[in-house]
């Protein structure tokens, strides 16, 4: 739901990445890091993103995202473990000092555009 | 040609975000940010929340609502300072981000408030993700819904700091089961405060009033 939000800020920042004295560029490839735990749809987020690239220097673009499992850490035992179940309570010592290390990532890592 | 950009997507609204943090902070201004599913029960909970907490604690309310004016309507009833924010439900605003309750704010003496209560948009997944400046955040889950929603919205749930489960008058006629909710709760975000309480017959609304004044309380002691 919240995908077109998210697009949006996508394009605006790789519009905002491309080194000014390319002229007429052309992106080809968008990349992202986006956690499991953030709820966005990877689906949807491509498809809004074709919509609003229509006529820019996106247009076309691939979005290559790279979904990112949630890793979590024991704050008492320093226990690390990916999880799957959204249980956040440690496997090994049953603490519930649990902190997530990765999993709430909404990145943009790079842009790759045409020679 | 690859071109490094290493920035968060979100990184706009986390700055406004941060610039209003600093300023609820420099007025010394409480703020509240809650969340749920459409109909969970958040305005009808903050009716009898202002009427009780009001006027020892100066409230004002900042409500987002797609198209309406009825939640800001009902609220006013309390005499509290009450701004609505429609949104467009084009355009990805299923939640309030934060330059846009950095304009609401515009509209109250913050200065005179101790605490500013936020009601979001009625949805459990795009609120979590957008910080609004925010001190606390509360979500309500009402036990017309599944037992299960904190495992299918794990984000919302552990982004929060409490948790409410309204409309507990209902239970005589539902099948839900009140310690399976906790228990989902409780796995997504071991220790976090349950308030199980009626917003209709205002059982098991102390508990609730507790926590949110001594919140006010403490940040107020703070400054
Ligand atoms: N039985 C019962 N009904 C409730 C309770 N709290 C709220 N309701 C009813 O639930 C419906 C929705 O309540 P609201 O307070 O408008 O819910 P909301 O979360 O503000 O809704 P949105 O702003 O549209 O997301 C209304 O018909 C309320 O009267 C409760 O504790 N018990
Ligand atoms: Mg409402
Ligand atoms: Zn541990």
């Amino acid at each position: 739901m919240h995908e077109m939000g998210i697009a949006m800020q996508v394009v605006k920042i790789a519009a905002d990445s491309i080194p000014e004295h390319i002229q007429n560029p052309r992106v080809e490839q968008v990349n992202l890091k986006i956690g499991k735990l953030s709820s966005v749809v990877p689906d949807s987020l491509r498809f809004c993103f074709e919509v609003i690239t229509k006529g820019t220097p996106l247009e076309g673009a691939v979005l290559n995202i790279d979904v990112a499992p949630v890793v979590a850490r024991c704050r008492d035992c320093g226990m690390e473990w990916t999880i799957e179940d959204a249980v956040f309570r440690c496997k090994e010592c049953n603490s519930g000092s649990v902190e997530v290390i990765s999993g709430r990532e909404l990145d943009i890592i790079s842009i790759e555009i045409a020679d | 040609m690859e071109v490094d950009v290493a920035r968060k997507i979100l990184d706009t609204n986390d700055a406004h975000a941060g610039q209003n943090r600093e300023r609820f902070a420099a007025a010394g201004v409480f703020v509240l940010n809650m969340m749920s599913s459409p109909g969970s029960g958040k305005t009808t909970l903050l009716e009898k929340t202002l009427v009780r907490i009001m006027p020892k604690i100066r409230c004002g309310v900042i409500v987002g609502d797609i198209c309406t004016t009825n939640d800001a309507d009902r609220l006013a009833r309390s005499g509290a300072p009450v701004t609505q924010i429609n949104t467009d439900a084009f355009g990805g605003d299923c939640h309030l981000a934060a330059h846009v309750i950095g304009k609401a704010a515009d509209a109250f003496d913050l200065e005179n408030l101790d605490l500013l209560i936020v009601e979001n948009i009625g949805n459990l997944v795009c609120p979590a993700e957008f910080d609004i400046g925010e001190n606390a955040r509360t979500v309500v889950l009402s036990v017309t819904e599944g037992e299960d929603k904190p495992a299918k919205y794990p984000h919302m749930f552990r982004k929060c700091d409490s948790a409410v489960l309204n409309k507990t008058d209902l239970l005589p006629y539902l099948d839900f089961d009140m310690a399976a909710a906790e228990g989902f709760i409780h796995q997504v975000h071991p220790d976090m405060p349950i308030f199980q309480l009626s917003a209709k017959t205002e059982e098991g609304l102390s508990p609730w009033l507790n926590w949110l004044t001594t919140q006010v309380a403490e940040n107020r002691s703070a400054r």
